[in-house]
């Protein structure tokens, strides 16, 4: 989700920052095309119009900062203006209620409320320890009953039996009844999809709100909602007093628009995203790394703290201590690609570094994708210990082995071995020098890495945005830094530490930076 | 096999109650105008279904147009408002743009009045429907034509296919239904549903199952069969995950093992709720598996559906079917002239 949006808006606003001065027109026109960015990105117009006026007037009255170009100023104005449109402060779910708790999911057809309930339902019985009992009040969509009661058996969490011929309302007067005696902290209701309009559905939904007397009642929202969201969630919220907005679907390619719009109408939080397909794809809404990752300024903030949750701190020591002696052998080489993965893969990662995002094209072009990621640990596990420790033993016998034990071709195996040694050779020379020239700027490379974590200064996002132009458009050099892509060009300087950018994630300590 | 009537039966008893549903906060519910050619059992004129399933969404965008335009020129002021109203349709920036471009290029600086500006808007943006709207054809000479059904998650697929069957269970053909949603908890069980209640005929895999394997045995299995049509609904998936994308190009080529002319239809079903992500889908979902037609469901919300004309704009790929709620019944033909109507707020004649 976003990503549209963010190529438009910082599209916009990159033809702003590099200007010493403004004049009101400038910026007039920056807000203009601003404004269709939005709506193509299905944000409503009404919203629109008040984002693009609420930055105006503070573009008007900004006090002027010296040591900040009048472009950055219009750049931070949007972010602000973004960040308050979503929502300021982060909110989650609020349970503090005399249990059992009950949660009532509603929402249209199709919009994704029966997965969602089960991801709530893990989320808290496994983070937070609490009892959960979903039940299932959708009578009306073939088999919906069967599917949360499948999903309960996935998450493991109980589901209220189900009885034929019971209405919604007795089926939710049964699953608290039920929790009560069984001691549940927790019942999620799920409810049928409908539409706004239908005002016998609205009115059961109304029923169902005063027979359980939920604690939270969760607007479930399709992210890929067009101009309609903004009805949508109003006419929930009038109905039935919508306490916040889940949105779904955040991982497809949709604009966000519904988020923003949904949030600035109702004033609803929005309060958990989902994000893919699996049960555990369910995270909390930060407004202002959203608008940083609209912005093109990467969400770092995320990403480190994925990494904290995803790497194991003491192998990661061990391989940065590693790498500054120049001994990076393979098996070290397959650990940064295990973690890769763990992180969500180079796409999820690429996704949140600041700059990079506008590469997304090129690199999808030059066929980085995790499949290779998973092809080239094959080929390390393919090799014997001794092979991996010093891979100069490999020679045409054993890489043929080695090839055929991975599926690969020998010229893949050679590929991986080159890479490694130009990795290996780039930490050497990084272990021994500090700043200056060349090295001044892998140290900096390095900061796009290391600035999750390797212990350099996270670089502003101007700084960033430079760095991404200079290395990243000639050449796809950031695609071939990465490792062993089929008929990537020919690895200059600047793409050589790219990769080491990556592997820079080794180094990162969450424990010691905290 | 065909015997399933009983079970059709059910959903005609419903009627009353869906037609009050349908109609909701209408004064006073259609009459049951049975069609003049069709069988019997059919219910109100799809022409009433439409209208007063969009006629909530049209009084918006309608009431919009009365404001604007009652006592005004058609200048740019005016202009630029029409083209925000068509964006709030969802028609998304370009289109709208080209709208009011078409309808500036005639009647620009006259006075017109509310009905002159729905008229032109209506012939607009049926002018660019027109093109699109053909009904699916079914070859009988191919037999069984297999038609595939592909969608990004809660777009409608599996309701969707269940209507499909109805109708062509109605035209008397021998109908199959393959459930190759192998992914979502209970899918299976929901065609099986939709399934018993058409009179068609399941055929399923397991769950977790690879639905390619499925997609090969179903379309051989209906070839030595004799079906004459097979249906096979596939898992959502957004189209920008290529992994799945990948699994959905696979059923196909798959597919094509059996008989090198199938899927003879591949139907994307677009949510009318669904925004400007609808062209990314039509785009992905076309690259993968060569869709051949659209089907756009729940108009019976107050989602206008707009983008379908941006759609036609870049696309051209023919609108078959659109639905406007739950049951085998809530689901005809596009018709351009109906719909744009509905868009521009035009009431209907019934």
């Amino acid at each position: 989700m976003f990503e549209s949006l963010s190529d438009k808006l910082s599209g916009v606003l990159d033809r702003l920052t590099g200007r010493g001065a403004l004049s009101a027109a400038d910026v007039d026109a920056a807000l203009r095309e601003v404004r269709r960015a939005l709506l193509e990105a299905d944000v409503n117009l009404e919203v629109a119009r008040a984002f693009v006026e609420n930055v105006r007037q503070k573009a008007v009255g900004a006090e002027i900062v010296k040591s900040v170009r009048p472009g950055q100023m219009v750049v931070k104005l949007v972010h602000d203006a973004l960040v308050e449109t979503l929502g300021g402060e982060d909110s989650g779910l609020d349970l503090a209620a005399a249990p059992p708790v009950a949660v009532m999911m509603v929402g249209l057809q199709g919009a994704g409320k029966t997965t969602t309930a089960a991801k709530i339902a893990k989320r808290l019985a496994e983070r937070e320890k609490r009892k959960v009992l979903m039940a299932s009040l959708d009578v009306k969509r073939p088999a919906a009953q069967e599917q949360l009661a499948v999903l309960g058996r996935q998450v493991g969490v109980e589901t209220l039996p189900i009885v034929a011929g019971r209405g919604p309302v007795e089926i939710a007067r049964a699953a608290l009844e039920d929790a009560r005696l069984r001691g549940f902290d927790v019942v999620i209701l799920d409810t049928a999809g409908r539409t706004h309009v239908d005002e016998p559905l609205m009115a059961e939904m109304a029923e169902i709100k005063a027979a359980a007397n939920p604690h939270e009642i969760l607007l479930v929202a399709d992210a890929l909602t067009g101009q309609d969201a903004v009805n949508l969630a109003k006419s929930f919220d009038e109905r039935v007093g919508v306490t916040g907005i889940v949105l779904t679907r955040v991982d497809g390619d949709g604009r966000g628009g519904a988020a923003l719009s949904m949030r600035a109408v109702t004033g609803k939080p929005i309060k958990l995203i989902g994000v893919g397909e699996k049960m555990d794809a369910l995270e909390g809404f930060h407004p202002g790394r959203i608008a940083d990752r609209i912005l093109g300024m990467g969400d770092v903030v995320s990403l480190v703290e994925k990494a904290a949750a995803n790497i194991d701190a003491e192998k990661a020591a061990k391989a940065v201590e590693k790498m500054r002696r120049g001994k990076f052998d393979l098996d070290d080489l397959s650990d940064q690609l295990a973690q890769i993965e763990r992180l969500g893969g180079l796409g999820g990662i690429i996704g949140m570094l600041p700059g990079v995002a506008k590469m997304k094209d090129q690199i999808a072009a030059a066929g980085v994708d995790d499949k290779m990621v998973r092809r080239q640990r094959a080929i390390i596990s393919s090799m014997t210990p001794k092979e991996r420790r010093d891979p100069d033993v490999l020679k045409a016998s054993r890489k043929k082995r080695v090839a055929a034990g991975a599926g690969v071709k020998v010229e893949d195996v050679n590929k991986l071995l080159k890479q490694h040694r130009q990795m290996a050779d780039v930490m050497k020379a990084m272990g021994g020098a500090k700043r200056g020239g060349m090295m001044g700027k892998l140290g900096q490379m390095m900061g796009m890495g290391a600035g999750m974590g390797g212990g350099m200064p996270a670089p502003s996002p101007e700084e960033m945005e430079a760095l991404a132009k200079r290395y990243g458009l000639p050449g796809q050099g950031f695609a071939a830094g990465a490792p062993g892509i089929p008929d990537a060009p020919p690895p200059d300087v600047f793409a050589k530490p790219k990769f080491p950018g990556l592997a820079g994630l080794g180094g990162f300590d969450p424990f010691k930076k905290k | 096999m065909r015997g399933a009537t009983e079970a059709g039966m059910a959903d005609d008893d419903e009627k009353p109650g869906l037609m009050g549903r349908l109609f909701g906060r209408a004064a006073s519910p259609a009459p049951r105008v049975p069609a003049p050619s069709a069988p019997a059992t059919k219910p109100p004129t799809w022409w009433s279904r439409l209208t007063r399933g969009l006629s909530r969404s049209s009084t918006a965008l309608g009431q919009g147009v009365v404001d604007l335009f009652a006592k005004r020129k058609l200048d740019a002021a005016t202009l630029d408002e029409l083209e925000d109203a068509l964006i709030a349709a969802d028609l998304g920036p370009a289109a709208a743009k080209r709208v009011r471009e078409a309808l500036a290029r005639d009647r620009h600086g006259r006075d017109a009045s509310e009905a002159d500006i729905r008229e032109a808007l209506a012939a607009e943006v049926e002018r660019a429907l027109t093109p699109v709207a053909k009904p699916l054809f079914v070859e009988s000479a191919i037999r069984p034509f297999a038609i595939l059904v592909v969608g990004v998650n809660g777009s409608g697929k599996t309701t969707t296919i269940g209507k499909l069957a109805r109708k062509f269970v109605d035209e008397g053909r021998k109908v199959a239904l393959v459930a190759g949603d192998t992914f979502r908890a209970a899918a299976i069980e929901q065609l099986g549903i939709w399934a018993a209640r058409t009179g068609a005929t399941l055929i399923a895999g397991k769950e977790g199952a690879d639905p390619a394997g499925l997609a090969f045995e179903a379309l051989t299995r209906a070839k030595a069969e004799g079906f004459d049509v097979l249906v096979m609904d596939t898992a959502g998936r957004l189209q920008n995950r290529a992994e799945l994308m990948a699994e959905l190009a696979k059923v196909v080529r798959v597919m094509k093992k059996v008989d090198p002319a199938a899927p003879h239809a591949v139907l994307l079903v677009l949510d009318a709720t669904v925004g400007q992500n609808a062209l990314s889908q039509v785009e992905l979902f076309g690259k993968t598996a060569g869709v051949t037609g659209l089907a756009m469901t729940k108009l019976d919300g107050t989602a206008r559906g707009g983008v379908l004309v941006a759609l036609a704009d870049r696309f051209g790929l023919p609108v078959h079917f659109i639905g406007v709620g739950e049951t085998a019944e809530d689901f005809a033909p596009f018709s351009a002239k109906d719909f744009a109507a509905a868009i521009a707020g035009k009431g209907g004649d019934d």
